[in-house]
């Protein structure tokens, strides 16, 4: 409402405000008949009207910045739904480029680390927000699922030595696995009910992981987990058994920037396809039912949708998600501790969805990003960093509750008959 | 109670094959006995219609058809067997659908989205060849789309078919519910209360809509509404109900006429 326009007339208001002010003062004050030895002589006193008509030009400009705006009366409009932009591709294509170069610019090496959690938080908001953003179902234990996919990735590493590509997608289904799991007790429940059980469903995981010390390792978790490999070479710095490392490949000597460039590079790979998928399936006719849920059970069942199975396939593909975030993140670290799977975990991949947008894609990206690099660059205020978050949440809860980019809906060209 | 004429009517309906009847219908809650004792056929391409005061129990009739409750007694025979407590969403599969007396769209998808949607049951829901965008895939999105176009033309909707339809006006809120029910190709189509809201000129568009849906898709309608003038106008034949038991059946002559229901609507005459 207030750009250029807004200014423009309030400029307007202040100048006429002053018009007037200067024909009332200039005749009344400024105007003076004085009886004079020779008669009368009309005196211009031009000192008070000229303060009077400053002070009201600079009042009435001042004036809506500190006395709240009274619009005109806004006639809710209809919500025209933009069309798709025309350059959405070379957006993404720049977008892409940036992201790819990034790691080689100065800023972006030294920020490494945190990129590469920010991948790994948009993973894991992009899985979750398919549960809460499209299908209305309010999930406080997706960390369970984060663990999971940890967990499955370590232990197969460990037991079997199976590699990061081979576990990954194993962990993706172990994860979405036990979204099924959860997802069928859970059927009949919603809102509160849904969030409590699932609340719950994230502390068993975590304590069963934290007890069951024969085959976690109890609170001290399993290390020594392999690097994920690029192409089929090893990123670190000696290659394990015969195998080349890239750097070898590549010529350089190892410096431990390249290992996290790498893993970077493979978060990246994991957040596009993330986004890729999640995109189309949020266009088919199983996402066109997420959404449908979100908006009226009752409805659904009226038409035939059964909402069991719409709530298992949020579930299992937003679990399944989650399990490919841990997978890196255990790889990424090389270790993993029950600890790193708490209750806050949860919250913030939460706080994340609802930041960005609940069903926003994008937004969920904004918002991961925003979360993770922010305390970075906060460093500062490192004390006060719940605190600010806490803050952040409720102001943009009352002022913003759709989120920071929300979802625009899709417009649909229908056939000429 | 039977009288010469209605046995008449009785007899010619008897000739069309029953698309749903209901057999002692009880539906209680706790000690509440909200519906009781209910019997009626609906014949097929028969537009019929449930009428009665505020709280006779006509919308719990319509839950325990539509599967949303099951009855503490009684059956509901459809197509051959009695679906009385099978889930909704099963029946509305076997062609049994329903509106609701408070529209229920789903209010932040695009109107084309809420005819897409319905069509759930009968699409390539397959994740793989989605997401692998299938040429079968395309064909099944594609045929969804002029369906919904088609619809949408029906009931005059096509010019705000990309908007939200939260913001459509009531009467297209309206229209929009029944093309989303048509969509799913029902054999059976219960309108709870399709009038309410709907200023005279959209209440008689709706009787050529529902005359309409009758003659060129040849579905059964079932009907509550309490807009006198849009049901004698409609309906073939009319149970009436007040206090959850029912109190006359017959065509619109017949019931506008019994002395029951003329106390029923406007009270025992003063002795």
């Amino acid at each position: 409402m207030r750009g250029e326009t807004g200014m423009h007339v309030v400029v307007k208001d202040a100048v006429i405000a002053a018009l007037v002010t200067a024909l009332l003062t200039i005749p009344l004050i400024g105007l003076r008949l004085n009886v004079e030895s020779t008669g009368l002589v009309l005196r211009t006193e031009m000192f008070w009207p000229l303060t009077a008509i400053l002070v009201v030009f600079f009042g009435r400009l001042i004036l809506p910045f500190i006395r709240r705006p009274t619009l005109p009366v806004k006639i809710p409009t209809e919500k025209i739904i933009p069309k798709i932009a025309e350059y959405r591709k070379v957006w993404l294509g720049a977008l892409l480029v940036f992201a790819v170069t990034l790691p080689f610019t100065p800023p972006g090496g030294s920020m490494l680390t945190g990129l590469t959690m920010a991948m790994i938080y948009m993973l894991l908001a992009l899985g979750l927000n398919i549960v809460v953003g499209y299908a209305g179902l309010l999930d406080l234990g997706h960390a369970a699922f984060y663990a999971i996919g940890a967990y499955t990735y370590a232990l197969l590493n460990q037991y079997y030595g199976l590699s990061f590509w081979q576990a990954l997608p194993l962990a993706g289904i172990a994860a979405g696995f036990f979204g099924i799991v959860l997802g069928f007790p859970v059927l009949r429940l919603r809102g509160d009910y849904l969030a409590i059980v699932t609340l719950g469903f994230g502390e068993i995981v975590r304590l069963l992981l934290n007890n069951w010390d024969s085959l976690t390792g109890g609170p001290d978790g399993i290390t020594n987990i392999s690097k994920p490999t690029l192409f089929g070479w090893e990123i670190t710095r000696r290659a394990r058994g015969e195998g080349e490392t890239l750097w070898q490949f590549l010529g350089v000597d190892f410096v431990n920037t390249y290992q996290l460039i790498a893993l970077y590079f493979i978060g990246l790979l994991l957040v596009v396809v993330a986004v890729i998928v999640i995109d189309r399936l949020s266009k088919m006719p199983v996402g066109r039912a997420w959404e449908a849920l979100r908006e009226d059970e009752i409805a659904c069942r009226s038409l035939g949708l059964s909402p069991t199975m719409i709530k298992l396939t949020a579930f299992s593909l937003g679990s399944m998600f989650a399990g490919f975030a841990g997978a890196f993140y255990a790889a990424y670290l090389g270790s993993v501790t029950p600890d790193s799977f708490a209750f806050i975990e949860s919250a913030i991949i939460l706080s994340i969805v609802v930041l960005g947008g609940m069903g926003s894609q994008r937004g969920v990206l904004l918002a991961a990003l925003t979360l993770t690099l922010l305390p970075e660059f906060a460093r500062d205020f490192a004390e006060y960093r719940m605190l600010i978050f806490g803050l952040v949440m409720v102001l943009m809860m009352i002022w913003r509750p759709q989120g920071l980019w929300p979802a625009s809906r899709r417009r649909v060209e229908l056939p000429t008959s | 109670m039977i009288t010469a004429d209605e046995t008449i009517l009785t007899s010619a309906r008897e000739n069309r094959p029953t698309m749903l009847s209901v057999h002692n219908l009880q539906m209680r809650f706790g000690g509440l006995s909200a519906v009781d004792g209910i019997n009626f056929h609906v014949k097929e391409k028969e537009i019929f219609a449930i009428i009665g005061p505020n709280g006779a129990g006509k919308t719990t009739v319509f839950n325990c058809i539509s599967g949303f409750y099951k009855p503490s007694k009684g059956e509901i025979v459809y197509g051959g067997n009695d679906i009385a407590g099978q889930p909704s969403h099963k029946l509305a599969r076997k062609g049994i659908v329903r509106t609701f007396q408070n529209v229920r769209l789903f209010r932040n998808m695009t109107v084309v989205e809420n005819l897409l949607v319905a069509q759930h049951a009968q699409l390539n829901t397959n994740l793989l060849s989605g997401l692998f965008n299938t040429s079968r895939y395309r064909v099944s999105e594609q045929a969804a789309l002029s369906r919904a176009t088609f619809w949408l033309n029906k009931v005059r909707l096509r010019d705000v078919a990309n908007r939200e339809a939260g913001n459509l006006s009531y009467g297209q809120q309206r229209r929009l519910e029944i093309a989303r029910c048509m969509i799913t190709h029902p054999k059976l189509l219960l309108l709870d209360e399709p009038a309410a809201g709907l200023n005279p000129q959209e209440t008689v568009a709706l009787d050529v809509l529902i005359r309409d849906l009758r003659e060129t898709c040849g579905v059964t309608i079932l009907l509550i509404e309490h807009d006198m003038r849009l049901v004698m106008e409609i309906s073939d034949c009319i149970l009436v109900m007040e206090y959850g038991q029912p109190i006359a059946e017959g065509t619109p002559e017949e019931v506008k006429n019994n002395p029951r229901v003329i106390q029923a609507y406007l009270g025992a005459a003063d002795e």
